[in-house]
């Protein structure tokens, strides 16, 4: 297969970028558009989806369409962002494995195993809950419980890499060896990072869902998770609180692993099919 | 292999100390002094204060209060939970027992169902089979466990009535037994879910790449049947990415436990969990986790063994790389 057909996203990760992106512009745009202050307190408490409020409105008669897409702000803002983080510390700790070898080898490795090893659900609800709540802590705890995955991909790419003919050709030539690792190494090992940047981001998005469930998020913030835990007491009598919000989350994770998938492909033609 | 026993063993009495290292960090370092959950938001004069300090060692060195926290771990004291007016470790040990009740059977189901699926999607007419598998395990993978839960409560518990929507048990019944299992249908379909995903997808990617190695050919040239194939040297050799996938996964199913006991107020760890984050019980927090810890490295060293056990190769190679 020519290489040229292989870099070729195949259509259910077009259709994840086309999802993320309807998301994406929805978030930004319908807010410019709503008349008032939508998150306003109302006297329709507790209304089926009808004409006029298409998911319904909550105990607080704030319409749940309106608070979801405030809350994919804060679900898209914290997956980037962690995944962004996530991906930094990786591609930095797995390159520094990878490349020099020996005891730094050793150390890093064992630590990326001890990360993984950890319950990591638990311990971040532990930070959560010792620190406080807060979009940044949150960024920072995800980032810090999921950089392991990315080292190790990363560590495996630069360590089959560094013994390549032309790295050595770089080192005849008199380069030293971080500049080799930062412009020659690491550009080439890149393209794993971003397979499994989107697997990350769906990861971070589950994750503060989850967190903020469990009432470790901000009050005042808006997210996907608090309006399931809202729901949840109204199980009984208002199913509409919790099916929209979910199918919210439900439908983002699909798109951003669909497209993780896609890019994976499109990076490693050998898992390609 | 007893060096490998052993080897394995070391490796986990350090990640061990290790998790206990990182619970003792976190719960002195950050914000947030235990003085304060102790006397609550009362101005309490300052002498009671460090009276108080000194009566829980507060005010000893950090490595101090480690070693006293050390010596008590090895004694089995986790600390005592004041929410609960109870030692730490008899609590969660009580929990933990009806939260296995409802995670071995469904990591059990799932293995199978999972496996049933991946053998499936590679028969001869997989091709269907095959998309299924892809999106069932796209799905699980995607869907917010506790979700999931209410959805299922919904439809289930509250439209049809056909099983119930909370607890463990009922209060009035003939049949104990079978109240029990109409009870963890619909929690352990949430566990199973995610489970099915992650097992199918490592089954059917192993089984793949065992069909194509020459040993297969060799049986298929001697004359045995597809089906005798695949089930007698296929998935005999696939079943050990499988154990490792379950075992591996050890932590992410407690997680996934977690989440649903709580939304389907199942007695186990998760309502405790939940309890303990509302009320800042700390000494619960740190010792579900460092239970959790313990249990996690335990399920890995006896995958390990298990994985070393079924292929020789294994435990050939003194280390893990």
């Amino acid at each position: 297969m020519p290489i040229a057909r292989a870099k070729v996203l195949k259509w259910p990760a077009l259709l994840s970028i086309v999802i993320i992106g309807s998301l994406l512009l929805l978030t930004l745009i319908v807010p410019q558009f709503l008349p008032g202050d939508p998150l306003a307190l109302t006297d329709d408490i507790l209304q089926p989806p009808s004409g006029r409020h298409w998911f319904g409105t909550d105990d607080l008669g704030r319409d749940v369409l309106v608070e979801i897409i405030y809350g994919t702000r804060v679900s898209f803002l914290i997956g980037c962002a962690a995944a962004l983080a996530t991906a930094v510390a990786g591609t930095v700790i797995g390159s520094l494995g990878g490349f020099f070898g020996g005891v730094t080898d050793t150390v890093v490795t064992r630590f990326a195993e001890f990360f993984q090893v950890m319950p990591t659900f638990i311990l971040a609800v532990v930070i959560v809950a010792l620190a406080g709540p807060g979009l940044l802590r949150v960024v920072a705890v995800i980032a810090l419980l999921s950089w392991p995955q990315t080292a190790r991909v990363v560590r495996g790419e630069v360590l089959r890499l560094s013994r390549l003919d032309f790295v050595d050709a770089l080192r005849c030539v008199g380069i030293v060896e971080w500049r080799i690792l930062a412009f020659e190494i690491i550009p080439n090992a890149i393209g794993s990072v971003f397979a499994l940047g989107a697997l990350i981001v769906s990861n971070a998005i589950l994750l503060e869902a989850s967190l903020s469930f469990l009432g470790l998020s901000d009050p005042s913030v808006i997210s996907w998770g608090r309006l399931l835990s809202a729901g949840q007491r109204f199980l009984f009598s208002a199913w509409w609180l919790s099916l929209f919000p979910g199918l919210a989350i439900l439908v983002t994770v699909l798109a951003f692993n669909l497209l993780a998938d896609g890019l994976r492909d499109m990076f490693d033609p050998r898992h390609a099919r | 292999m007893t060096r490998y026993i052993v080897g394995r063993m070391f490796w986990g009495l350090v990640m061990v100390l290790g998790l206990v290292m990182v619970d003792f960090v976190i719960t002195h370092l950050l914000p947030g002094d235990p003085i304060d959950a102790l006397v609550g938001n009362y101005p309490a004069p300052a002498a009671y204060i460090e009276r108080v300090r000194h009566d829980f060692g507060l005010d000893q060195s950090l490595p101090m209060q480690l070693g006293h926290f050390l010596v008590n771990l090895a004694q089995g004291n986790f600390g005592f939970s004041f929410v609960n007016r109870q030692p730490v470790l008899p609590l969660i040990l009580d929990r933990a027992g009806i939260t296995l009740i409802l995670m071995l059977p469904s990591l059990i189901l799932a293995s199978l169902i999972g496996v049933a699926l991946a053998v499936a999607a590679t028969g001869q007419t997989g091709r269907i089979m095959d998309s299924v598998l892809t999106g069932v395990s796209l799905i699980g993978h995607s869907i917010p466990v506790f979700w999931l839960a209410q959805i299922l409560i919904v439809v289930f518990a509250i439209k049809l009535q056909w099983l119930p929507a909370q607890g463990m048990r009922s209060i009035r019944t003939h049949d104990p037994l079978l109240d029990l299992l109409r009870h963890l249908v619909l929690p352990a379909f949430c566990i199973t879910i995610y489970y099915i995903a992650v097992v199918a997808r490592v089954a059917r990617a192993s089984m793949l790449e065992i069909l194509h190695q020459d040993f297969i050919l060799t049986a298929r040239a001697k004359g045995i049947s597809r089906r005798a194939v695949l089930w007698r040297h296929v998935l005999r050799n696939a079943a050990i990415p499988v154990i490792t996938v379950v075992g591996y996964n050890f932590g992410t199913s407690l997680t996934g436990a977690i989440l649903t006991e709580t939304v389907f107020a199942w007695p186990g760890l998760g309502g405790l969990f939940i309890n303990s984050i509302a009320n800042r019980d700390y000494p619960v927090l740190s010792g579900i986790f460092l239970l959790a810890s313990i249990a996690v490295v335990m399920a890995n060293i006896i995958t390990d063994l298990l994985y070393a056990v079924a292929d020789p190769r294994i435990r050939m190679t003194p280390a893990r790389a």
